[in-house]
Order: C-alpha cells, then sequence, then structure tokens
C-alpha cells in the first residue's frame, strides 16, 4: 500500500501552544518534504506532539502498556523511513518527556531508522546538549543521526544571530541530509514478525530431552 | 470448562483504614480464600510461589498440601511456579509428591515471573531467564516421564541414573500449563510438549494476547498434537462486583488507586477499557467474561485474580460467594453449551491418563508401521539392481 511512498514521522515535544519547539519541528518537517518531492520521491509526513500523549507516556511507565493512541506513535516510529526528533532543552539535557517517550518504545524500534535531531533553547549556550545528551540517545537505539543537528535558540528566530551559518541553512542543510538517507530507507515496506524466534531456538534447549 | 481464582499473594496495606495483614494473618487468609472457592463451586485454587516482600507464598506445596486435605473437588495448581529459579528436580519431586497427596488433584503453571535481584538469590542469572525456563523444564519432563535419568545441561550438576521419588500418581504427570505475557519461546515451548498455555492477560490489552494465544494455537498444530482449537488455553481475569454497578465502582476504586502494578497510574476507567479489569454488576462480569471467548476462541480455563490490592478477606469472601453463586453457573452454561464436541475440557488427571494412553497406542501404531517400511525396504533392497549399492548411502565395502 506505502510501498512507493517514503514515511516520514516528525516528534516535537513542546510543552507550551504555540511552541518554538513544534515551529522548529515543522521547519526541519517542511523542508525535508520539499526536499524529497524535488527528488520525485513521494512521502508521507506524521507529526506527533508528545504534548498530547503526555498522560500515556507515564502511564506506559507505571503499567507497562501503551494505550491505543499511544502505540499508534509508537508503531508510526517504528515503521517510518526517517524520523525528525526535536526537543527543547531543559537543565542542560532534553526533556523528560522527550526521554519518556523513548524510554517506552521497544529498544529496537529504531535500529537503522535515519534521523535528524533538533533542539530549542533559551540561550545559544546549550547548543551542545544535542551532541552530549541527544546524539548518544540515538546512538544507543542504534539509530544513524545526521551529521547536522540543528539547535535554534531565541536570537536565531531573529536575523541570524552568530552570522556564520542562518537557522535557515542549517535547516535545509540537515533536510538534504535528512531526504538522502530517507531516499535510500526500505524500513517502511518491511514485513516485521513479532513473534520470530531466533534460528539457535530448540524448544528443548541445547541438551536433548527427546 | 474449568473456573477458577489464582493468587499472587500479596501483603498489601488496606488504604481505606490503613491496616496491614502480618504475615500469619495473610497466609491464613489465602487457606480460608482456597477452602471458600470449594465450598462457592469452583474448580480451581491457583497459588503463586515468590521469595521477596510484599509477597508470602514462597512454599506454595506446603500451603497447597493443607488446602488438599481440607477440599474434596478442588483442583490445586501454581500461578506461577518458578521453572527458572528452583531446581527442577525439586519441583518434579514436590508436586509428584502433592499429586500422591491430593489423589491427583493437581496441575501446575509455569513462568519465570522473577525481578532480576531474585535470580541470584538462587545462584542464577535473569540474562538467562529463558534458557533457564527451556532447559530446566525439559529436565522436569524427563524426569517426570521417564523411570531412570541420566541427563547433563547447562544449569545444573549432571544426573546418572536417577529416579525422581514418588513417580507420579498413576505414571502421569501433573498436567503443565505455560504463563507468558510476551515471550514466543514459552508459546513455542507449550505448544512443542502439548501443554497448556495460560495467558494472564489482566495488566494488558486483549489484542497483544490475541497474537500470542493465535501463535500458541497453530504451533499447538503443527507439531502434531491436535488442531489448534483442541490446544489448551487458560486465562486471567480480574473482577469486583457489587450488586449495583457503581457500588463496585466506589467500593473498589480506592483499592484501584493504591494498587502495587497498577496504581496512581490510569483511571479506573481507562484501565477497565483498555484491560480486562470488569468492576460492575454481576452480569456486567458475565457479559464481559463471554467476550473472551470470542477473542481467543474455545478455551479451558478462567481463572480470576480476587484478593490482592489489600482487599479486606471480608470482602474477598463475599466477592467469592457473588462468583459462585451468580456468575460462574451462567458462564459455565454458556460456554459449555458453545464450545464444540472436538474441544477438549479443562485438563484433569483423569483426562490426562486418557491423554496419556492415546499417546501410547499411537505411538505403537507408529512403531508398527515403521517396521514394516523397514522389513518393506529391506525387500526392495534385495530385489534391487547392483547400481543402487550401499555406496549410495555411504557404506564402504557394500
Amino acid at each position: 500500500m506505502t510501498e512507493n511512498i517514503k514515511q516520514l514521522v516528525a516528534i516535537s515535544s513542546g510543552l507550551s501552544q504555540p511552541s518554538s519547539t513544534r515551529l522548529l519541528t515543522d521547519r526541519l518537517a517542511d523542508a525535508t518534504v520539499a526536499d524529497l518531492r524535488d527528488r520525485g520521491v513521494d512521502v508521507e509526513l506524521r507529526t506527533i506532539e508528545l504534548r498530547d500523549i503526555a498522560q500515556d507516556i507515564t502511564n506506559n511507565l507505571i503499567t507497562g502498556f501503551p494505550s491505543a493512541k499511544l502505540q499508534s506513535a509508537l508503531d508510526a516510529v517504528a515503521g517510518a523511513d526517517g524520523l525528525i526528533a526535536v526537543t527543547p532543552i531543559f537543565t542542560a539535557s532534553y526533556s523528560g518527556l522527550f526521554k519518556s517517550f523513548f524510554d517506552v518504545i521497544d529498544n529496537t524500534a529504531l535500529t537503522g531508522l535515519p534521523t535528524l535531531i533538533a533542539a530549542t533553547g533559551g540561550t545559544p549556550r546549550h547548543s551542545l546538549a544535542l551532541e552530549h545528551a541527544v546524539r548518544p540517545l540515538f546512538s544507543y537505539l542504534r539509530a544513524p543521526v545526521m551529521p547536522t543537528s540543528v539547535y535554534a535558540s531565541s536570537e536565531d528566530w531573529g536575523s541570524g544571530a552568530d552570522g556564520v551559518a542562518s537557522l535557515t541553512d542549517r535547516i535545509h542543510r540537515a533536510a538534504g541530509e535528512l531526504a538522502d538517507a530517507v531516499e535510500r530507507s526500505d524500513r517502511s515496506s518491511r514485513v516485521v514478525d513479532p513473534f520470530a524466534l531466533d534460528a539457535s531456538f530448540s524448544p528443548v534447549g541445547g541438551y536433548g530431552a527427546q | 470448562m474449568q473456573f477458577g481464582i489464582f493468587t499472587v499473594g500479596d501483603v498489601t496495606t488496606d488504604p481505606t483504614n490503613n491496616s496491614t495483614p502480618t504475615e500469619n494473618e495473610r497466609i491464613k487468609a489465602i487457606l480460608t480464600i482456597a477452602q471458600k472457592a470449594e465450598e462457592v463451586g469452583l474448580d480451581v485454587f491457583a497459588l503463586g510461589e515468590h521469595h521477596n516482600e510484599p509477597f508470602v507464598p514462597s512454599s506454595p506445596t506446603t500451603m497447597l498440601g493443607y488446602v488438599a486435605a481440607k477440599t474434596e473437588k478442588l483442583l490445586l495448581s501454581t500461578a506461577t511456579t518458578l521453572i527458572t529459579t528452583n531446581d527442577p528436580v525439586k519441583i518434579a519431586e514436590d508436586y509428584a509428591m502433592l499429586q500422591h497427596v491430593a489423589d491427583g488433584r493437581v496441575d501446575m503453571m509455569m513462568g519465570r515471573g522473577n525481578t532480576g535481584p531474585v535470580y541470584p538469590w538462587f545462584g542464577k542469572d535473569i540474562r538467562q531467564g529463558i534458557p533457564l525456563a527451556i532447559e530446566n523444564y525439559a529436565l522436569l519432563r524427563r524426569l517426570w516421564d521417564e523411570q531412570v535419568v541420566d541427563w547433563e545441561g547447562n544449569f545444573r550438576t549432571p544426573l546418572q541414573g536417577f529416579t525422581s521419588t514418588p513417580r507420579p500418581l498413576d505414571g502421569v504427570a501433573p498436567f503443565v500449563w505455560h504463563g507468558s505475557i510476551r515471550s514466543p519461546e514459552i508459546a513455542e515451548q507449550a505448544a512443542y510438549y502439548g501443554d497448556g498455555f495460560f495467558a494472564n492477560h489482566i495488566f494488558w490489552p486483549k489484542e497483544h494476547f490475541q497474537r500470542l494465544v493465535n501463535y500458541y494455537r497453530q504451533r499447538f498444530e503443527h507439531y502434531g498434537h491436535g488442531t489448534a482449537d483442541q490446544a489448551f488455553v487458560g486465562l486471567g481475569g480480574q473482577v469486583f462486583m457489587a450488586k449495583n454497578s457503581q457500588d463496585a465502582v466506589n467500593q473498589f476504586r480506592p483499592y484501584f488507586d493504591n494498587a502495587p502494578v497498577y496504581g496512581h497510574g490510569p483511571s479506573l476507567e481507562d484501565f477497565t477499557s483498555q484491560t480486562p479489569l470488569t468492576v460492575g454488576s454481576p452480569q456486567q462480569v458475565i457479559d464481559r467474561t463471554l467476550t473472551f471467548r470470542e477473542t481467543f476462541g474455545d478455551y479451558q480455563r478462567q481463572l480470576f485474580l480476587m484478593d490482592h490490592a489489600g482487599l479486606p478477606l471480608k470482602t474477598v469472601l463475599e466477592q467469592l460467594d457473588i462468583l459462585g453463586a451468580e456468575v460462574v453457573p451462567v458462564l459455565r452454561k454458556e460456554m459449555d453449551a458453545k464450545r464444540p464436541a472436538h474441544v477438549p475440557d479443562g485438563p484433569t488427571h483423569a483426562s490426562e491418563i486418557e491423554r496419556m494412553r492415546a499417546r501410547e497406542a499411537a505411538r505403537q501404531a507408529a512403531d508398527l508401521d515403521g517396521q514394516s517400511a523397514v522389513a518393506a525396504e529391506a525387500a526392495r533392497a534385495e530385489n534391487s539392481s547392483t547400481t543402487h549399492t550401499g555406496a549410495a548411502f555411504g557404506i564402504k565395502g557394500a
């Protein structure tokens, strides 16, 4: 059904409404979609606001199972060809809500998933949190993270801050990297067997009980 | 169809009056609840096994032995027996002994059900949970099914010429259920042996277990134990009842809100819609439980969790009165009427004796077939030309 349509998922863990984190998420998603369409690649975008499923995430932490609403978000990420993950920087790292979402998702669900990481913050001095906190989180989950990560502080929304490369330039560079990886991904068309047993598995164990 | 109750044996503070039973009070309460199960007409009482607080049943056969003496028809079972950390030799002996004491009114449910720290207390490692469950059970099966066992494995000292005593009653081991909430390996194991699969789906949405149970049924058929709908399926359930459904909700809510496992999480309303928990009138419990059959197919055993989260003994006994008088008779009638003739009823010692005889007969028939096949092959070989020599089978000098 979605054989030739790439699946792109964008996650925003901004808390306020409207939120600068959501704004950055949308700009990255739009740039990636535009880049893919320029290449003639069909793409479907799903944007997930973690704020909308914050209680479901907490309940999953406690009960061990996701609600139907959360399950749909988890399935979308697991079956995506590309992920845009955007968090506000709180207390020198990703927000707790952002981390909790990736705590409840199966630890193999992101394997091989091309991921663009981005963050917002009140001051440019937190920009390296993307490199020392967010990138290792996705490395642990075996998701290839794009070389360019995008950090937007309050002043970036203005003229172009440090005068080196503007936020718009960085968004386009990162979106290009992600589009490139999404184009090559076949994750969304794979069929996953949840009951696949390890080839070495024997119902009687290593020593015969025949 | 068999109906019963299962308990994990937690000692939990009653949140409505802040009182906590002593270990002795809780142990005696569990024994009283078990006897009540028989009194109200239930078929099964299943007891958990734990070795860490806040749970008390560390020695299930001691408690079940007492219940055996105090009851006449009740089937005694476990929920679950720790196949990972117990020595299979001790399980084989303890439960064969219980079979003799209880005149065959015994079956078991195997589970891994332990948290990380428990394993090392028994010299084991949780990372080996599945291999332990697989190997220990393979040995347990042999200890019951074979008189003299020579055995070597990864997780215990080897056995040479060992006979576990006493032998299972009438030469038939207790029926075994395998409980699992997410591991296909355990469903595969249950199917391989033609054992039962128990899906304790009380804390999870039914869709998850539906897939797991279907997988077990297909594999049961694959291994030649019968058709998929003849596989042995057991399900958990959790209910709280009052004549008036709103009274049930009001009475149960403080226990729900503070319960171990799910307390302080989702609302009672969300949890009842997402899991099999039913809080309401007896009729609501009947209606909900009948949907289990629609989801999982005809099944053999329904166990309810009735005594956790600090509910006082008096309340539990009242709940059992309602369950036995108003709910189970209706369910039993409906489920038994709907179950096709070729689908087995809940397993008992008597039905296991029959199953063993059928298996032996099938084996003998297969042996006879095998012998005649060998004879036919030999006859063919004698008559065959020289081009068909032993060399083709790797026999030198033929």
